[in-house]
């Protein structure tokens, strides 16, 4: 593999990553601050995609799909935290998988009566449809540039939002002491509905824009949410931080895996085997730290 | 205007299937500071929760200032102007101390604003010094201090303060009964489960005591220094 191929693969295992953290970070706060283990995560993902190329058909628009997308998805989550998840704080988990799982039929079951079971794909929008030529017959797309730079700057709003707003300490003071927070005179349900559409949001803008560089297919929404709870799980169950390194580093991996060729005693580890390779990084990381890499010790 | 700021009258609770309160009746006067008593397990910590809307109570009724308060849940009761230092201080350990106290700061019932941050810290210097410092990095007699003082923050008519001094070395404690003092001063009501006898019934202006879920004392402290049998067996003292 030559210098530039190895940039490129590494920008890309970046960009995956980071878009991995968006959908992880919404599935980690909902966890770490409400609690709830919400498996239906994936599907607003894959409804975020679905979303994205009606809307662009409709208004013939990237971004203002984009906008209306992110407008519909917090309306949904709004709605959904009053109908379902708002009685699921005082429950156990089990019952949290339940619901959420019950969430996940109903809406591929809605997907299919609305979008049909077809594979679509949206095209990229006209603003960002070009390429950076790095040699003669490599470039790196504008496209997956943006993608990245958004997703910092949400991830760097998010980390300023928790520390730094008002907002952000009562979801910390939520956290550490719900009834406390409550005895001072904060309306934390409307925080908790906040927060959850927030997730939401971010899921569903996730999948938005990664429509047009993957397709947008019915199972997509389960296969984000496998990777997205090996990311938390590594990340260490409710932390942002933890979400943030683990989702770099499942990207890169999950990347690499796919383009190295590794053969060790006439075994083909890569790519053959790179479907593991986030798994195995898991099952490491799990053996040393069972907490992950910045979970609090139960 | 009635005197009576927050009265509770006949109430019932369970806990699973153990009956905590068996009928608790008392009320709270306007700038009254009232000692609640009794042993461990009685039924002092249940029945400060059910009036600050934590923990459901079966039957029985809550009014404050006049109006039901028996079905507004917690935050609501915050604003109207019940304040809460809960057993265990309630720190919120990932803020620092200067987050603790802006989270609480709102404006008290019609707008009164007796309490500010700044008169917080003069209150209490100690604070003052540890404004970035996290919650979990306070001493026990910092913590209580904070607790307070986040309280007060909320500029109350009646607060809520569950072991105002367990587990504070006695020049601490001591600290905390003057500020107590203050907040009497100040005109706030009090309701205060402590076990420095001592401390308390001189401090209060009444004294309710609990034995297993029922008030079996509510009158003027000095009375029940005059009964050392009852003490003994209801307190322990």
């Amino acid at each position: 593999m030559d210098a530039v191929t190895f940039f490129i693969q590494t920008m890309n295992g970046i960009q995956y990553g980071l878009l991995l953290f968006l959908v992880a970070s919404g599935l980690t706060l909902i966890f770490g601050i409400m609690g709830v283990i919400n498996i239906a995560h994936g599907s607003f993902y894959m409804i975020g995609a679905y979303l994205a190329w009606s809307l662009m058909g409709w208004l013939g628009n990237f971004w203002l799909g984009l906008f209306v997308g992110i407008v519909v998805a917090f309306l949904l989550g709004l709605i959904l935290e009053w109908l379902f998840i708002r009685f699921l704080y005082d429950r156990d988990h089990l019952q949290q998988v339940l619901v959420t799982y019950g969430l996940i039929l109903i809406f591929s079951e809605l997907r299919s009566v609305i979008w049909g079971d077809d594979v679509h794909s949206v095209a990229i929008p006209a603003l960002l449809d070009g390429s950076i030529q790095l040699t003669d017959n490599l470039a790196y797309p504008v496209y997956r540039l943006w993608l990245s730079g958004i997703c910092v700057v949400i991830a760097i709003l998010m980390f300023l939002g928790i520390q730094h707003t008002r907002l952000g300490m009562m979801i910390r003071a939520g956290e550490s002491d719900r009834e406390m927070t409550k005895a001072l005179g904060i309306n934390i349900g409307l925080v908790y509905r906040f927060i959850f559409a927030l997730g939401v949001s971010l899921a569903a803008f996730s999948g938005m824009i990664a429509a047009p560089i993957s397709s947008i297919f019915p199972g997509m929404g389960g296969q984000i949410l496998i990777v997205s709870f090996v990311v938390v799980v590594i990340g260490g169950l409710g932390s942002i931080k933890g979400a943030m390194v683990a989702a770099l580093l499942v990207g890169l991996i999950d990347t690499f895996g796919k383009v190295m060729t590794l053969n060790i005693f006439g075994v083909n580890i890569f790519p053959e085997m790179a479907g593991m390779s986030i798994f195995t990084l898991m099952a490491v990381i799990l053996l040393f730290r069972p907490q992950g890499i910045f979970g609090k010790e139960y | 205007m009635s005197n009576t700021l927050m009265s509770v009258t006949d109430l019932h609770s369970h806990y699973g299937l153990s009956h905590v309160l068996h009928g608790v009746t008392l009320e709270i006067k306007r700038g009254e500071t009232v000692a609640l008593m009794g042993r461990n397990g009685m039924g002092k910590t249940t029945l400060i929760k059910c009036l600050m809307g934590l923990v459901p109570f079966s039957s029985g009724d809550i009014r404050f200032r006049e109006q039901d308060a028996k079905s507004l849940p917690t935050h609501m009761l915050a604003r109207t102007g019940v304040a809460y230092v809960p057993e265990g201080r309630g720190i919120f350990k990932n803020l620092t101390v200067k987050e603790n106290l802006l989270l609480a700061a709102r404006l008290g019932f019609e707008g009164r604003r007796e309490w500010t941050f700044d008169r917080v810290l003069d209150s209490f210097p100690r604070l003052k010094e540890r404004l970035t410092h996290g919650g979990q990095q306070l001493s026990g007699g910092e913590q209580q201090m904070l607790s307070i003082g986040r309280a007060l923050l909320t500029n109350p008519d009646l607060l809520l303060l569950d072991e105002a001094t367990e587990g504070l070395a006695p020049l601490i404690a001591q600290e905390i009964w003057s500020i107590i003092n203050v907040i009497k001063k100040s005109g706030i009501s009090t309701l205060i489960v402590d076990k420095n006898f001592k401390a308390l019934s001189k401090i209060s202006d009444r004294c309710a005591v609990m034995v297993k879920g029922e008030i079996v004392f509510d009158d003027i402290s000095s009375k029940l220094i005059g009964k050392p049998e009852a003490l003994k067996s209801w307190l322990g003292v």
